[in-house]
């Protein structure tokens, strides 16, 4: 029979959440450190499902790819996981699939860095293409500080060799946090800060947002254009109507926690990986 | 009854739960470090380590 894992390298509060709404609903799962053992290995058989929950994106991606070429159902799967850790990869899919999202360009260089800016217009967002929790974010209001920021970025390292430029969007003080689970938004909450950036691991406070049916729409074409079995997609409230700004494809679930939105979210994880691992048995893949 | 192991930075007593589990993350009372949990069995914690580039969601 199929079984459920959890992997992991450092427990936070969402590890723990998962631990606790699998005891509590007697689903059988498995929580196992990564750090010291060697990949790959028999822990996990084909069919089994696994939830990938290492905090570096590195290690979850090669955690994932591991476990896939032996026939484990990973969650989410490291094709997800590619697109999602990097933000030019997602909005190109975003664009793909036609949904609306801030104005984003690409550049090489300080001189094309220049062009992309003054096609877009001031201020504009510069983004890691690779990275979490805000860090490294900078609104740049004019070409001063552009040309010192993009100088300090190309002497950084590979990773910020391809510079990411997002349209600033006013945002009115706070933007949403969704999750969706399966294919299903389960729940929204607006994350409200005086800060700019609104990320509840910037200090951003949540409170409850209504998951109305235009969001659901948004948030259901989101899935469709990602995959992957559990998003958290951070969306733009604008007079245009929504705009999609990022998408997590390895989400901390902290702030939508069920006192805030109503939902036990670490429950609906261990349900979907439980009913996906008993459809595995019923299904040869 | 209380378990207790000690801080590697500055061997000050921290007082652990007893549903601690492998991986999780505590912080010495006395000098603030945080401290990682490798091993239950026996309690064995390093200093954490740093948040890295690629870390978070």
């Amino acid at each position: 029979m199929a079984r459920v894992f959890m992997f992991y390298s450092r427990l936070r509060a969402e590890e723990k959440m998962i631990i606790e709404a699998a005891k509590a609903r007697e689903i059988p799962l498995e929580s196992i450190v990564v750090s010291d053992l060697a990949w790959p290995n028999d822990i996990c058989q084909r069919k089994d499902v696994a939830l990938c929950r290492c905090i570096g994106h590195r290690q979850n991606l090669a955690l994932a790819l591991t476990l896939e070429a032996k026939g484990v159902i990973t969650i989410n799967h490291s094709d997800v996981m590619n697109t999602c850790s990097d933000k030019i990869a997602t909005s190109s899919k975003l664009s793909i699939a036609g949904i609306p999202q801030p104005d984003y360009a690409v550049a090489f260089s300080l001189e094309g860095t220049l062009k992309c800016v003054e096609k877009m217009g001031y201020p504009v967002v510069l983004k890691p293409p690779v990275g979490s929790w805000g860090r490294l974010l900078a609104k740049v209001n004019d070409k001063d500080a552009l040309e010192a920021v993009v100088e300090h970025k190309l002497h950084l390292g590979s990773q910020h060799s391809a510079i990411y430029i997002q349209k600033y969007v006013d945002k009115n003080g706070f933007d949403i946090r969704a999750t969706i689970i399966g294919d299903c938004p389960v729940s929204a909450i607006r994350r409200c800060s005086n800060h700019w950036i609104t990320n509840t691991a910037r200090g951003g406070e949540a409170q409850s947002y209504p998951l109305t049916d235009d969001l659901k729409k948004l948030l259901v074409d989101v899935q469709r254009a990602i995959g992957g079995k559990l998003l958290a997609v951070d969306v733009f409230e604008t007079y245009n109507g929504y705009l999609v700004n990022e998408v997590n494809g390895q989400p901390e679930f902290r702030s939508s926690h069920e006192r805030v939105t109503g939902v036990d979210v670490a429950g609906k994880i261990v349900e979907m990986a439980w009913t996906l691992a008993q459809k595995s048995d019923e299904n040869d893949f | 009854m209380s378990k207790f192991v000690n801080c590697v930075v500055c061997e000050g007593k921290v007082e652990v739960s007893d549903e601690l589990l492998e991986g999780e993350i505590i912080t010495c009372p006395d000098c603030g470090s945080e401290l990682e949990v490798i091993s239950l069995d026996p309690l064995t914690v390093a200093e954490a380590p740093e948040v890295q580039e690629d870390w978070g969601e």
